[in-house]
């Protein structure tokens, strides 16, 4: 492929995905163009802050834009889901409060140690996982199941303390913003976790050989690639990504909740995968689409809430937009748009098969 | 073989022994989550220290957070056959028939931090704390500060809790009644009483241009996320702030921020009524009548609400939780 048709194909993948958020942009352009204003203010502690809908987007998105990411690479390498990122996520988030504790006080040393054993127990946990899915050849959506329903007791059974309390400067500069830089530290988070993935993607093949694995596992393993070490380390940087959301989501409110942490975000980062044109059956990704398909969702709730819709009801608004975007960006109705884009653009050209 | 008969008999007595030395009083003690907020836990920590073997209990503990699974373990514990059941129920409604069967099985009901609504006589007593008394005095101490105007972020707890009810009556009658006391935007922190739930909502008020001065949080974690929001959105809070935080439950983290001014105001609502009932149960034990309930079989415990420009360390120390 040249160049410029590597560059169309990429963008047909993140057509749908540009559109959505293009049309939600439009709607709130049109319904009150006061939902794009940013100011500055400053809040209790004394720091400037920026505030305004579209920051809080991007700020509250980045859990879920970091899970997305793992997801992806889960879901292109298995062809499959792993719905125990919410609940591991607590386990992640007991373990970083469960060394805290142990070390008395916090500081960014303490904090970063913490993180680093957390990591570690979340990949081990996401082993478990891709043990069953890699060797076993359990179907993902099962094997997950498993940590899905029992993580947060585990959470739970290591942290015995319901609600633990972390209250330092370290914490807050992590969860809300650094004193001096107004924007919201989670947004920086989101870049340096998108960095390093795209930096291990640009010196090694790992991008390739999971795409492999996802379309053909025997063909990859003729060709000298181990799907089950590309499944593994699928999971394992999975693992990464839910210890880092978890560490945002503990220092946001700056206390550990084993059972609303980063509760139901697996649901939201399967959508966001899916909403990024993703192929939910594995094989060829693009992390892009994923990241855009999680600020969609949080856009979308932002939106909702702005036309002070009840939170009760969001969910069902929610569900319907979501319902479109999806069957948008469906094979069969993207099918029929290229068929009517070649009718409309070359009289017969439409009734030719398309030859690649 | 007289000496084995002996040797038989005595150990069959030892054992006897052993046997009635470890049974107590059966009792089946329904709570919720303890991992739902710093209260659940001081209270189911209390009721798990008091009700021990070596104080005279087989007591048989389950916390479930909805409630199906609180009427199951309840049917469970009639068919156990225990002598004693004690519930903090979930909902206040659709209890009636399980009362019903305990009472006709022999086994005596006590509430305990959440009343039900039934007939009274379906319980022996309720030792509960008075949320609309919770509710009234918090109403009453906004009502003290004199403000002109009363624009209110009500974050609500678990719907049809006792506790929400009664924390959130008082504050709706106000508004109701006063033309200056509005409730900008109402919201609930769910079942799990979550505090991220409570920022999220709060978020949308503030980006939706909503403005209020007043944050009336059902409990304390569910102010803390309000006050998140209000951080990362660049608004004052506190004594010298330009919005009113108002909590419940004492934590003691909680008491803390009032301490340090950066709340307003903390409801007590006390986790601990194990003390209350293992005492009235030793009275029905051995033969007594209890005394000092009110016409709705109840004990109410005595609360007090924190003002953060009067609270002082030592109160911290005696009702934090």
């Amino acid at each position: 492929m040249t160049n410029q048709k590597k560059w169309v194909a990429s963008l047909s993948q993140l057509l749908i995905p540009l559109v959505a958020l293009g049309l939600l942009l439009l709607f709130n352009l049109f319904r009150d163009p006061g939902f794009f204003s940013i100011q500055v203010a400053v809040n209790n502690s004394g720091n400037r802050v920026l505030t305004g809908n579209l920051i809080s987007i991007i700020d509250s998105a980045s859990e879920l834009a970091i899970i997305a990411m793992g997801m992806t690479l889960v879901t292109a390498a298995c062809g499959g889901q792993d719905i125990s990122v919410g609940a591991v996520g607590a386990i992640s988030g007991a373990v970083l409060v469960k060394v805290l504790q142990a070390f008395g006080g916090i500081t960014l040393g303490t904090i970063l140690v913490a993180l680093v054993v957390a990591c570690l127990a979340t990949i081990c946990f996401k082993l478990f996982n891709g043990t069953l899915v890699a060797v076993f050849k359990i179907q993902p959506m099962i094997a997950t199941l498993i940590l899905y329903s029992c993580g947060r007791s585990i959470a739970y059974w290591i942290n015995g303390d319901a609600t633990p309390q972390l209250s330092s400067p370290v914490v807050s500069a992590i969860g809300m913003t650094i004193p001096g830089i107004p924007i919201p530290t989670p947004i920086f988070l989101v870049l340096l976790v998108g960095l390093l993935l795209a930096l291990v993607f640009r010196f090694t093949n790992i991008s390739l050989y999971t795409q492999s694995v996802g379309i053909n596992q025997g063909a990859a393993r003729l060709n000298g690639i181990n799907p089950v070490v590309i499944k593994l380390l699928s999971f394992v940087l999975l693992g990464v990504c839910v210890s880092v959301a978890s560490l945002i989501g503990v220092c946001r409110l700056g206390q550990l909740n084993h059972k609303t942490l980063l509760v139901d975000i697996e649901m939201d980062a399967i959508l966001a995968v899916a909403i990024g044109g993703n192929n939910l059956g594995g094989g060829k990704f693009k992390l892009s689409g994923s990241i855009l398909g999680a600020y969609i969702i949080q856009m979308l709730t932002t939106t909702l809430y702005a036309m002070k819709v009840s939170p009760v009801n969001v969910k069902a608004y929610k569900a319907i937009v979501i319902i479109v975007i999806v069957v948008a960006g469906s094979p069969v109705v993207k099918e029929k748009l290229t068929q009517l884009w070649k009718r409309l653009r070359g009289g017969t050209a439409g009734a030719r098969k398309e030859v690649g | 073989m007289k000496k084995i008969l002996v040797l038989t008999l005595a150990l069959i007595m030892a054992l006897s022994c052993f046997t009635a030395l470890a049974e107590g009083i059966k009792v089946g003690i329904i709570n919720l989550d303890p991992s739902e907020s710093g209260y659940r836990q001081a209270n189911v920590k209390n009721l798990t220290d008091t009700f021990t073997a070596e104080n005279g209990y087989d007591a048989t503990f389950v916390t479930a957070p909805t409630a199906d699974k609180q009427l199951e373990a309840a049917n469970g514990f009639i068919t156990d056959g225990v002598q004693y059941i004690l519930v903090s129920a979930a909902e206040t409604t659709g209890w009636d028939e399980v009362l019903e069967a305990a009472n006709e099985a022999g086994i005596k009901v006590f509430l305990f931090d959440r009343m039900i609504d039934c007939d009274p006589s379906l319980y022996t007593a309720a030792v509960v704390s008075d949320m609309r008394q919770e509710g009234e005095t918090a109403v009453a101490w906004l009502e003290s500060l004199g403000l002109e105007e009363y624009n209110i972020l009500h974050i609500q707890g678990q719907l049809g809790s006792a506790a929400q009810v009664g924390r959130s009556d008082p504050l709706t009658e106000k508004c109701e009644a006063e033309e200056n006391w509005t409730i900008v935007r109402e919201g609930t922190g769910g079942d799990s009483w979550d505090p991220n739930e409570a920022r999220k909502i709060a978020e949308a008020a503030i980006n939706a241009g909503e403005s209020f001065n007043i944050v009336y949080a059902e409990n304390d974690g569910m102010a803390d996320g309000v006050v998140q929001a209000l951080d990362a959105a660049g608004i004052t809070h506190g004594v010298n702030g330009d919005v009113i935080i108002m909590g419940f439950d004492c934590n003691k983290w909680a008491l803390e921020k009032l301490l340090a001014g950066e709340w307003n105001y903390d409801g007590q609502c006390s986790p601990f009524q194990a003390e209350v009932i293992d005492g009235m149960i030793k009275t029905l034990e051995a033969g007594g009548e209890i005394e000092g309930l009110n016409e709705l079989n109840q004990i109410i415990s005595v609360e007090k609400g924190f003002d953060a420009t009067t609270i002082t360390q030592e109160d911290i120390d005696n009702y934090g939780l």
